[in-house]
């Protein structure tokens, strides 16, 4: 995607970091020259449900909002989550989805189902679907909580910046005795996928 | 940590810090607000910079009237709160509109439409003209930071409080924002008696609103030429009235259109409004919420379209204003249909362990605002009602007047520590007064969660970190007339039960003090806590343990063949898992297992 303009939705679960993930993206694109804004709900939203950020950033951004069927990359921190969003995604747009599964209340109590059917009803949306394991990843670095910035590696093929850029955000960013950890989670995402 | 400042400096700003950035550089000494969302960052990010005083009021009444006294001596001064803590503060705002200010005044109210996190979606525009005070209107965070300083000049050039509005998608929305550096203050603190100014006798308080009559017709003027109010013209063939954030969603959706851009949403221009829809064919109204620009412009005889097409509930967005406008249905995928996840208390929440035994007790639960509003959530369900913050007091004391005899040991008040030092206190004082009995349940958790982890006035610590002297809850409730005040911790529920039943059959007032810190607290996180785990041998797939509604807790579902070959009955529908990722360790599970199935994990 070389276009000088995107919009990046991200989806998860409160709790999973999305919030720093989607400063780290600004933060690059600030870096690089692009007008950026993003949106977040902060507050009740976040007490383990669903939360989003709407990431958009070109030569001038007008709306912090970013319009269903409008969005050229979904970064999704949990499969159900990025399900619930899928209509957010334009066609033909690109969807960096983490296998983690973490149930939802009527799922966690026995009221129905985790749905089986995820990756099927996502490939349905677009076949640009990449599903990446950033929990293994993270874990095996021993750091549960860098899933964000895992993620954030692997969404990186998509998107027009270099990868020193975001390097470079991260150690911005981060309290200094963290930058190391996290860019390690960085470049293992990144790792996870081919270039696009 | 000081922020430094550099000429021509760009960063990415929340609308939020970019209002604290407006503070700091108008040179604001005093800052007091209570936290709400979407306003909370505002202090915490103004507390930052160097030479300034930030503080938690414990609610927003004191907050306000801490900022009339601080402008009163002379200094520039601010005050935030949500849209619901304007209410709250209403009072004093409306006579500092008849008194003025010295040191700038400015007042922010942070508008939640949609109700991402509030009660209700109240259009505080109204206050500007009930309390007949100027309000700013940004549309980004660039705008957020100008309007704030700007509204510091207003503020002394008029001799007025200012409102700043901002709504979530300003608040919590990032932007490009170029920093200045902090002015000057044209005078220096002192306060100098003025009774006919400051003292609002009925004679004084007479010749003030004459005065506060000339003021906003001034201010009508300043309205009709200040450049935040702009014609942009493009085609002619559709003129759009707008402002805020809204202005965002009609630039992206009609980018030829002539807009006419309010950033002064109080008093509006009529000149300048006339002038646009002379010059379009057709005028559409673009605003959230009520129809404020709308019912003005129509006041000056202008044929204008408005919430006959734009939506009066929830927030906008470009999609929405494009459809409304054009009447077209966009096509696009519909949402797919997935398990919902509304928020959820946190894994070790001590409000869990209460609601969990409160619902045993099958009382009516009078309830507030904090994150224990969830309670009401299934599975725990164990809320009946939710007003304002510090009304759970108030209306269980008014159910019990209303059920008589009946009544008496039906209904019980919950509310946080932090909700019933804002409002809570006067509530139990009237169950007191008024020969109540009325059980009321203090969830002391030892901070302001729902916010965020804010400090109030029972954590001692100052919103600038500096310990401080604590309120005493129990001391306070005794000091209220309340005899029996006791205090438990929630996670033992078998506990917090007994002493639940015996307090609730109590024909006198008194207070259960559920005392437990937050799990999100970095103390807690950092003390190492046991994570436990379900013995699957053991598990009979009686669902006790899933009742709690702990996220940590997941529910495995069997097939009958998988039933058999995990060694149970064909019947057994499944079993229990525990999360190691989110057990917090509160032991809250492990009594509810008949058959000891919860045991600490070993490493």
């Amino acid at each position: 995607m070389s276009v000088p303009k995107g919009d990046v939705f991200l989806a998860g679960v409160g709790g999973q970091g999305t919030l720093l993930a989607s400063e780290v993206l600004c933060d690059a694109f600030l870096l690089s020259g692009f007008d950026v804004k993003k949106s977040e709900v902060h507050g009740m939203a976040q007490r383990g449900g669903s939360v989003t950020t709407h990431l958009r950033f070109g030569p001038k951004v007008f709306s912090p909002l970013i319009e269903p069927g409008k969005a050229d990359l979904l970064i999704a921190f949990e499969k159900i989550e990025a399900l619930r969003f899928a209509h957010y995604l334009r066609p033909g747009g690109a969807m960096v989805v983490n296998a983690q599964e973490i149930f939802p209340p009527s799922v966690a109590t026995g009221q129905e189902r985790y749905p089986q059917d995820v990756a099927e009803r996502l490939r349905a949306v677009t076949d640009r679907l990449h599903m990446v394991d950033a929990l293994a990843a993270a874990l095996s670095m021993r750091e549960v909580r860098a899933v964000n910035i895992v993620l954030v590696g692997a969404a990186s093929h998509f998107l027009p910046l270099p990868e020193a850029v975001y390097e470079e955000a991260l150690k911005a960013r981060l309290p200094e005795g963290i930058v190391d950890v996290n860019v390690r989670a960085f470049r293992a995402g990144r790792a996870l996928l081919q270039p696009a | 940590m000081s922020v430094l400042v550099k000429k021509e400096e760009i960063r990415l700003l929340s609308g939020n810090e970019a209002i604290s950035r407006g503070a700091f550089e108008a040179g604001v000494k005093v800052a007091s607000a209570y936290p709400g969302t979407p306003s909370t960052e505002i202090l915490e990010n103004f507390v930052r910079y160097e030479g300034v005083y930030a503080e938690w009021a414990p609610n927003e009444k004191v907050a306000v009237e801490v900022a009339i006294g601080a402008s009163m001596g002379g200094v520039r001064a601010l005050a935030t709160m949500k849209h619901v803590g304007v209410n709250v503060a209403a009072d004093p705002i409306f006579t500092a509109s008849y008194t003025g200010v010295r040191g700038g005044l400015v007042i922010v109210t942070a508008d939640d439409p949609e109700l991402h996190s509030s009660q209700n979606e109240q259009d505080n525009r109204h206050y500007a003209v009930a309390a007949k005070i100027p309000m700013l209107e940004p549309s980004d965070s660039s705008e957020a930071k100008e309007f704030t300083r700007l509204a510091f000049e207003l503020s002394e050039k008029y001799d007025t409080p200012v409102f700043l509005r901002t709504t979530t998608r300003i608040s919590h929305a990032k932007g490009v924002v170029r920093l200045d550096e902090p002015s000057v203050p044209a005078f220096a603190p002192g306060f100098t008696p003025d009774p006919a100014k400051w003292v609002m006798l009925p004679v004084n308080a007479k010749r003030r609103h004459v005065v506060v009559e000339e003021r906003t017709k001034a201010l009508r003027e300043f309205a009709e030429t200040w450049e935040g109010n702009r014609i942009e013209w493009g085609d002619r063939s559709l003129g759009i009235v707008t402002s805020g954030v809204s202005w965002q969603y009609v630039k992206e959706a009609f980018p030829d259109a002539s807009v006419l851009k309010i950033g002064l949403a109080w008093p509006l221009p009529e000149r300048l409004f006339l002038e646009f829809a002379a010059g379009v064919s057709r005028v559409v109204v673009v605003e959230e919420l009520d129809p404020h620009l709308e019912t003005h412009v129509k006041a000056l005889g202008i044929l204008a379209q408005g919430k006959e097409l734009i939506p009066i509930v929830g927030e906008l967005d470009p999609r929405i204003v494009r459809q409304a406008i054009t009447g077209e249905s966009i096509p696009a995928r519909a949402p797919e249909t997935v398990p919902s996840r509304p928020p959820n208390l946190c894994p070790g929440c001590p409000h869990r362990g209460l609601f969990f035994a409160l619902k045993k007790l099958k009382v009516t639960v009078t309830g507030d605002i904090g994150c224990y509003t969830l309670a009401t959530l299934p599975p725990l369900g164990a809320m009946d009602s939710c007003i304002c913050m510090g009304a759970s007091i108030g209306n269980a004391h008014g159910m019990e007047k209303a059920l008589g005899p009946d009544g008496a040991g039906k209904v019980v008040a919950v509310i946080g520590d932090s909700t019933f030092l804002h409002s809570g206190v006067t509530g139990l004082m009237n169950v007191v007064y008024n020969r109540g009995v009325s059980t009321v349940i203090l969830l002391d958790n030892d901070i302001t969660a729902m916010t965020g982890a804010q400090q109030n006035p029972s954590t001692g610590k100052t919103l600038h970190g500096e310990p401080t002297r604590r309120t005493d809850l129990p001391a306070l409730c005794r000091a209220l007339g309340v005899e029996h005040v006791y205090t438990v911790n929630p996670h033992d529920m078998k506990r917090t039960e007994a002493l639940l039943r015996r307090e609730v059959a109590r024909r006198e007032p008194s207070v259960i003090i559920t005392k437990a810190p937050c799990a999100l607290l970095p103390e807690h996180r950092r003390q190492k806590r046991p994570v436990y785990e379900v013995i699957a041998d053991l598990c009979t797939g009686c669902k006790a343990c899933s009742r709690l509604g702990c996220p940590a807790i997941e529910w495995v579902p069997f097939t009958p063949d998988e039933a058999v070959a995990a060694g149970k009955k064909a019947t057994q529908r499944g079993i229990a898992r525990i999360s190691p990722l989110l057990c917090d360790g509160c032991n809250q599970c492990p009594p509810l297992c008949k058959f000891q199935a919860i045991l600490e994990k070993k490493p």
